[in-house]
């Protein structure tokens, strides 16, 4: 059994704080992804995990013992790097084996896991090669390789899947999930793609600037974030942010978003809003909650029209660029039932996926 | 374009394989190899001298009318003369050969292990440390030996080491140890950190780690220090010169200087064959790893 818990942890490098006081559980064989902009403390977490890096305060427990003064090679913890860091002079499967003979494992038996990890991975034929004659999917893989043979506790990925092209990440995305699947293990996987989050994640870890903005499924962070960053960051392309008004009109409430655009705002949400009465909120909704005009019943519904200033075909769907006010935002269509650049169209927006934002505390209320 | 080449070349121009590599290239590489020419030249002529000179007999050699740049026979009887007259095979080359090898074991194993501290370790005043390494390896051998005198003095109270080898494997390393430590360091420091934190990982200790896997990868980084550091004792003069008195216990270097010159009398005929005996172990050495060395000496350099 390995959970793992996080417990006030910080980190110092001299004075610069790079971990600012983070708590988080992650339980029994969970995938958690952390994700977060660059610099924001996610090498730095995954690496106290590990114990690569002195803990400055707080505590770090996996399964039921703190680790805090364990040296890493007790730890029972696999990590795969973001360059793969692979024993250039070993062959892959010297590679694999490494730390199987290192525990002293039966020779058989270390044969038996390399070919069943080789197997899972697909690099069967590549055994006897030497990483520098291998291509970076199979770098990548034969990383992936050395952390499963070992049948860890824990696995950590630091970005393992950014160095590769477009093409091949995705496919490894799938080949990740594959095994994770196969392999139950905790995982704790860093990127900061968050398309890579939601799809991998049992649970996501959103971090900033050494703190945690929120944690909760792929859905819950895509469709009730807590925070402004949080908002803006999941989600691509992102969320549309523009400033308005929040005003009551006859028992309701609205939000007026330029001089001559104002929505009701959905009747269940009268109270939450309640005391935005007057005061200059931003309004948040998803490119896709803005579409073609539509038929509709539903009374969350509402139609607009607006100039078309640019159009982003995407095949299945095309981006159409907007202005509200002065801003500029990304609405999301059927081609067909999209205008030419500079001629008008009709929308639809859907209130009931709005979301007001506090400007002063980047709350999401 | 091309077609003017061809016609240029000529009826050679048609050669099997002439066509596969083009003209261009095979220019460069003409215009590179000619280029080196000079250096060639320059760096092989001394060493040409020595060998022609070894093989002349007295006459030839004091024959002031006669090119000094071939010989007319071969004559041993330099050859002869350092074996029998001298201490140069059983005692100068056996001297030079343990001090070397002594040397070069102790210099590049401390210097190795120093070198991977000061690269890796975050202890306080690790850059003051590798900088005191660095000025050490500054302070001129000619100021150094006036106290190291005094050292071997004192050490030789308790154990005799002065004019013995023993006083040269115990300070060659003064200068060796610095000098194999800051190039070492820079070549850790190339070395790719997760790498060895993988190692961490799969369960080896920081001494696991640097066995298999670290020194492992530097390999080119050690063969390089290891070759500098033969060299370096295999030519020294100095320290040898200072220490060591006793005809029986001197290396090469001082054996030749001290033995086959005799006040102002030149034995130019064994002093040439002794200089070509003792060139030709570094020159063999330096063939057989020349790969190593250069990209020993890059890989150090860029960092
Ligand atoms: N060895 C170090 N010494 C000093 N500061 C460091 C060190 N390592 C990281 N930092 C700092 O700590 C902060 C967090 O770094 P970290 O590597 O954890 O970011 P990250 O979230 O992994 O970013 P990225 O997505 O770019 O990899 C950064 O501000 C960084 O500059
Ligand atoms: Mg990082």
């Amino acid at each position: 059994m390995a959970e793992i818990q996080l417990r006030d942890l910080w980190k110092y490098y001299d004075d610069v704080a790079a971990v600012r006081g983070i708590n988080l559980d992650i339980e029994h064989n969970e995938f958690i992804a952390l994700v977060g902009p660059s610099g924001c403390g996610k090498t730095t977490t995954l690496r106290m995990i590990a114990g690569l890096e002195d803990i400055t305060a707080g505590d770090i427990s996996v399964g039921d013992r703190i680790v805090n003064e364990v040296a890493p090679k007790d730890r029972d913890i696999a990590m795969v790097f973001q360059n793969y860091a692979l024993y250039p002079h070993m062959s892959v499967f010297q590679n694999m084996s490494f730390g199987l003979k290192l525990r002293k494992t039966a020779k058989e038996e270390i044969e038996r896991r390399v070919n069943l990890a080789a197997e899972i991975l697909n690099i069967e034929e590549l055994l006897e090669r030497r990483p520098k004659q291998l291509s970076g999917g199979q770098r990548q893989r034969v990383a992936m390789g050395r952390a499963i043979v070992r049948d860890p506790q824990v696995f950590l990925f630091d970005e393992p899947l950014s160095n590769l092209d477009a093409k091949l990440r995705v496919q490894m995305r799938t080949e990740i999930k594959k095994i994770h699947q196969r392999v139950k293990t905790t995982v704790v996987y860093v990127t900061h793609d968050q398309v890579e989050a939601m799809t991998l994640a049992d649970r996501i870890v959103v971090m900033n600037e050494g703190v945690i903005e929120q944690v909760g499924s792929p859905e819950e962070m895509y469709d009730a974030p807590e925070t402004l960053f949080v908002a803006a960051f999941i989600g691509s392309p992102s969320m549309n942010f523009i400033p308005c008004r929040v005003e009551a009109n006859n028992g309701g409430l609205s939000v007026r978003l330029s001089d001559d655009l104002t929505f009701p705002v959905p009747g269940d949400r009268n109270d939450r809003y309640g005391s935005c009465v007057g005061k200059e909120m931003l309004f948040g909704i998803r490119p896709e909650h803005i579409t073609d005009k539509r038929p509709h019943t539903d009374p969350t519904h509402h139609d607009f029209t607006s100039d078309v200033i640019v159009l982003e075909p995407m095949g299945i769907d095309t981006m159409v660029f907007i202005n509200i006010g002065e801003t500029e935002i990304t609405t999301r269509s059927r081609p067909r039932a999209v205008s030419q650049v500079g001629e008008t169209m009709d929308f639809t927006i859907d209130m009931a996926h709005m979301h007001l934002i506090d400007p002063e505390t980047e709350k999401v209320l | 374009m091309s077609s003017d080449t061809t016609t240029l070349t000529g009826s050679t121009g048609r050669e099997v394989g002439v066509n596969k590599v083009p003209i261009w290239r095979r220019r460069k590489a003409a215009a590179n190899y000619i280029a080196l020419l000079p250096y060639v030249f320059f760096a092989l002529f001394p060493f040409y001298i020595m060998g022609i000179t070894s093989i002349k007999t007295d006459e030839e050699i004091n024959n002031l009318g006669q090119s000094p740049f071939w010989a007319t026979g071969i004559a041993t009887e330099h050859y002869v003369y350092l074996a029998n007259n001298t201490s140069f095979f059983n005692h100068w080359f056996v001297n030079t050969l343990i001090v070397t090898v002594a040397v070069t074991i102790i210099s590049v194993s401390i210097g190795t292990l120093a070198a991977y501290a000061l690269a890796r370790l975050r202890f306080r005043g690790v850059e003051v440390f590798g900088v005191a390494v660095f000025i050490t390896y500054l302070i001129p051998q000619t100021l150094l030996f006036i106290p190291l005198i005094d050292v071997i003095n004192t050490i030789d109270e308790v154990v005799p080491i002065r004019d013995t080898y023993w006083s040269l494997i115990l300070t060659y390393p003064t200068f060796l140890i610095p000098f194999v430590t800051w190039l070492l360091m820079g070549y850790f420091k190339t070395i790719p950190v997760e790498v060895e934190e993988c190692a961490y990982l799969d369960g080896c200790s920081r001494l696991g780690a640097l066995i298999r896997v670290v020194l492992p990868m530097a390999i080119p980084g050690i063969m390089c220090a290891i070759l500098f550091s033969i060299t370096l004792s295999w030519n020294e003069l100095l320290y040898s010169l200072v220490f060591i008195q006793n005809e029986t216990a001197k290396t090469i270097s001082v054996g030749v200087i001290t033995e086959l010159i005799r006040g102002d009398i030149y034995y130019w005929g064994s002093l040439m064959a002794a200089c070509f005996i003792g060139a030709l172990p570094i020159i063999m050495i330096y063939g057989f790893f020349m790969d190593y060395f250069t990209s020993g000496l890059t890989a150090g350099a860029i960092k």
